[in-house]
């Protein structure tokens, strides 16, 4: 277990110093000029040579990968082309944001998806069985942006139940306000996310429901709950991990969409923004720290697939992944 | 064969019937089956129809702005206009014609590249195969979104665009799946017996191994192609899809927003189709697994 820690890690360091090398590259890639955003239209060539200077665009590329590098190394995301602010601050601020909006709706999500895809599978031939499949069917289906616009006309406008969205000014200085604003986020993100996690359980419940091992334990005399309880959960939660780490992961940006129709100030539309700026510290800080996230979920869910499964751990399994 | 098909794409319904099943639940599986086919064929023919018939004619013009603001629809204008005065219905039409473009060209890209990168993977033993792989890890993980805007930041706001991205991104997962496919198809006893025998490499790709992986391969990219026609919408609503002249679903549903309570047609319309074009989509792909891929179907018929 030790030496596949060291080589999980050593692979999840790796990943980090590749995923920079290209996100710097494509970076670059994009046409346009960053010193043109900070000076006016008409700006002679000497104020554009003194805009790149004082942002470093006029050296050459390895010496800015290297300053950038450096940077991190200490700690330190650089600061915006367009606000001259240090980007750190401003990402952990927007992660005020987009970790509980994230977290929250994750959790619901497992919180209805687990039961529910349980009880679609086990009693898969009842109405309610196929009902659930039916909805999952349809979640799956639904936009994210139009079920948040559909339960703002229906909570917000109609009922007048909870805000429309935005983010009280001074955050979680009110408690209260900024909770009641990421309401209608997390359920719509919620919603989505385990109307495909419902067909993941319910088909990994399946699996475990056919296998012998369960007809066995089951003729060895341990009723369905036990049965159910030593071998089914724990080899249906191997592929339904995996699932979450990447559903997860997927969440942590994408929630971009959720964040515009909610007007919420996260980590996506800070993205959207410095995209749209040219503004390249923000556009790398951001997507570094989000790697990072995405990174360390796989890393984390891997480790729990094999403590879970002792075949991992022994390597029965390897060759195909 | 005992091999299970991938966690990506297992479906609750393509799940092998256990041993011992009485006939006539045989023959209710099968009949579920050629219905949920035959349902996801009519959905996503409807829209088909639609957006082939925009080619040739639309109850408007698309600029045609003679119709009042806001109306609420009536016998000239079957769902209303929208804020302009533009006919809703037109704009429906001009949108599922972008919506399967959307979904048809990042399909082909995303089997393209990943089939080609998958193959390679699969072949290939060592560092390349771990290389390869991990980068289709990374871009996996990667919201197909942020590609996108990535990739339209870059470019222009264009379908284009927009296509290329999300083809991009689907290809990592379509090339992951291939992978492990291939991976499992070349270890299996006839392709010890091909190469003894002296059939060369292309050859047993066009011979032994396309034809094995094909069946899941076509329903994982029907899938996708639900999926991009999502994302293509969300690009939309972000502004970052097709521009204005071309009516994409997601924009108009963007547009309609702010007047969701005064005039919910323009704001349920496109949601609707989407929705109906997606779920039509998946059922295909679900009842295409239960009659294409083998494994399945020895066990079930």
């Amino acid at each position: 277990m030790a030496r596949y820690l060291l080589r999980r890690f050593a692979f999840l360091l790796v990943s980090l110093a590749l995923a920079s090398v290209v996100l710097f590259v494509l970076l670059r890639m994009l046409p346009g000029d960053p010193a043109n955003a900070l000076t006016s239209v008409g700006a002679s060539a000497e104020q554009i040579a003194a805009a790149r200077e004082s942002i470093g665009s006029d050296k050459p590329l390895p010496e800015q990968f290297a300053h950038w590098i450096g940077q991190l190394v200490r700690g330190d995301l650089g600061t915006s082309f367009i606000s001259s602010l240090p980007v750190g601050p401003e990402v952990s601020a927007r992660l005020n944001v987009t970790l509980p909006l994230t977290a929250a709706a994750f959790a619901l999500a497992v919180l209805i998806a687990v039961p529910a895809g349980f009880v679609a599978a086990y009693r898969r031939r009842t109405w309610y069985g196929a009902l659930l499949s039916g909805i999952s069917q349809l979640g799956i289906a639904i936009p994210v942006f139009w079920l948040g616009m559909i339960l703002i006309a229906v909570f917000a406008l109609n009922a007048r139940w909870l805000p429309a969205g935005s983010f009280p000014p001074d955050g979680w200085a009110q408690p209260g306000e900024a909770s009641r604003s990421l309401v209608l986020p997390v359920v719509t993100i919620a919603l989505v996310m385990s109307a495909s996690l419902i067909r993941y359980v319910r088909s990994a419940t399946l699996d475990v429901l056919d296998s012998d091992y369960l007809r066995t334990a089951r003729a060895l005399g341990s009723s369905f709950g036990q049965a159910m309880w030593r071998h089914g959960m724990r080899n249906a939660s191997v592929p339904v991990i995996s699932i979450l780490g990447i559903e997860l992961a997927s969440t942590l940006l994408g929630a971009v969409v959720v964040e515009s129709v909610f007007a919420l100030p996260g980590l996506g539309s800070m993205l959207a923004t410095g995209i749209a700026q040219h503004d390249y510290p923000v556009i790398q800080g951001v997507l570094f720290i989000s790697t990072l996230a995405v990174l360390i979920i796989g890393f984390a869910a891997d480790l729990i697939q094999r403590i879970i499964d002792p075949r991992l751990r022994a390597g029965l399994s390897g060759g195909v992944r | 064969m005992t091999t299970k098909t991938p966690a990506a794409t297992v479906s609750p319904t393509g799940k092998p019937a256990p041993i011992g099943r009485s006939t006539t639940a045989q023959k209710r599986s099968s009949r579920r089956r050629s219905y949920t086919l035959l349902v996801g064929c009519a959905l996503a023919g409807l829209i088909g129809l639609l957006a082939l018939v925009s080619f040739f004619w639309l109850p408007y013009a698309a600029d045609d702005t003679s119709g009042g603001r806001l109306t609420a629809p009536s016998a000239d204008h079957l769902l209303g206009t929208d804020k302009l005065g533009r006919d809703l219905f037109t704009q429906v039409m001009n949108g599922s014609q972008i919506a399967v473009q959307a979904g048809l060209g990042s399909v082909l890209i995303a089997a393209t590249i990943g089939v080609t990168l998958g193959v390679l993977a699969a072949f290939a033993q060592g560092w390349l195969d771990d290389t390869l792989s991990a980068f289709l890890d990374i871009l996996i993980a990667f919201p197909t979104l942020l590609l996108a805007m990535l990739i339209v930041a870059a470019r222009s706001a264009t379908l284009s665009s927009a296509v290329l991205a999300i083809g991009l991104a689907q290809s990592a997962v379509v090339g992951r799946l291939v992978r492990i496919l291939v991976k499992r198809v070349l270890a299996q006893d006839y392709i010890t017996a091909a190469r003894t025998s002296g059939t060369s490499w292309s050859r047993i790709v066009a011979g032994h191994v396309l034809p094995n992986i094909w069946p899941t391969l076509v329903v994982n990219l029907a899938l996708q192609f639900g999926l991009a026609v999502l994302a293509e919408a969300g690009l939309s609503y972000l502004g970052l899809g097709a521009p204005p002249p071309h009516a994409s679903w997601g924009r108009m549903l963007q547009e309609a927003q702010a007047t969701f309570t005064t005039a919910p047609a323009g704001a349920l319309a496109p949601g609707i189709l989407l929705v109906l074009l997606v779920i039509g989509v998946n059922l295909i792909a679900d009842g295409l697994r239960d009659t294409l891929d083998p494994t399945t179907r020895g066990r079930r018929a």
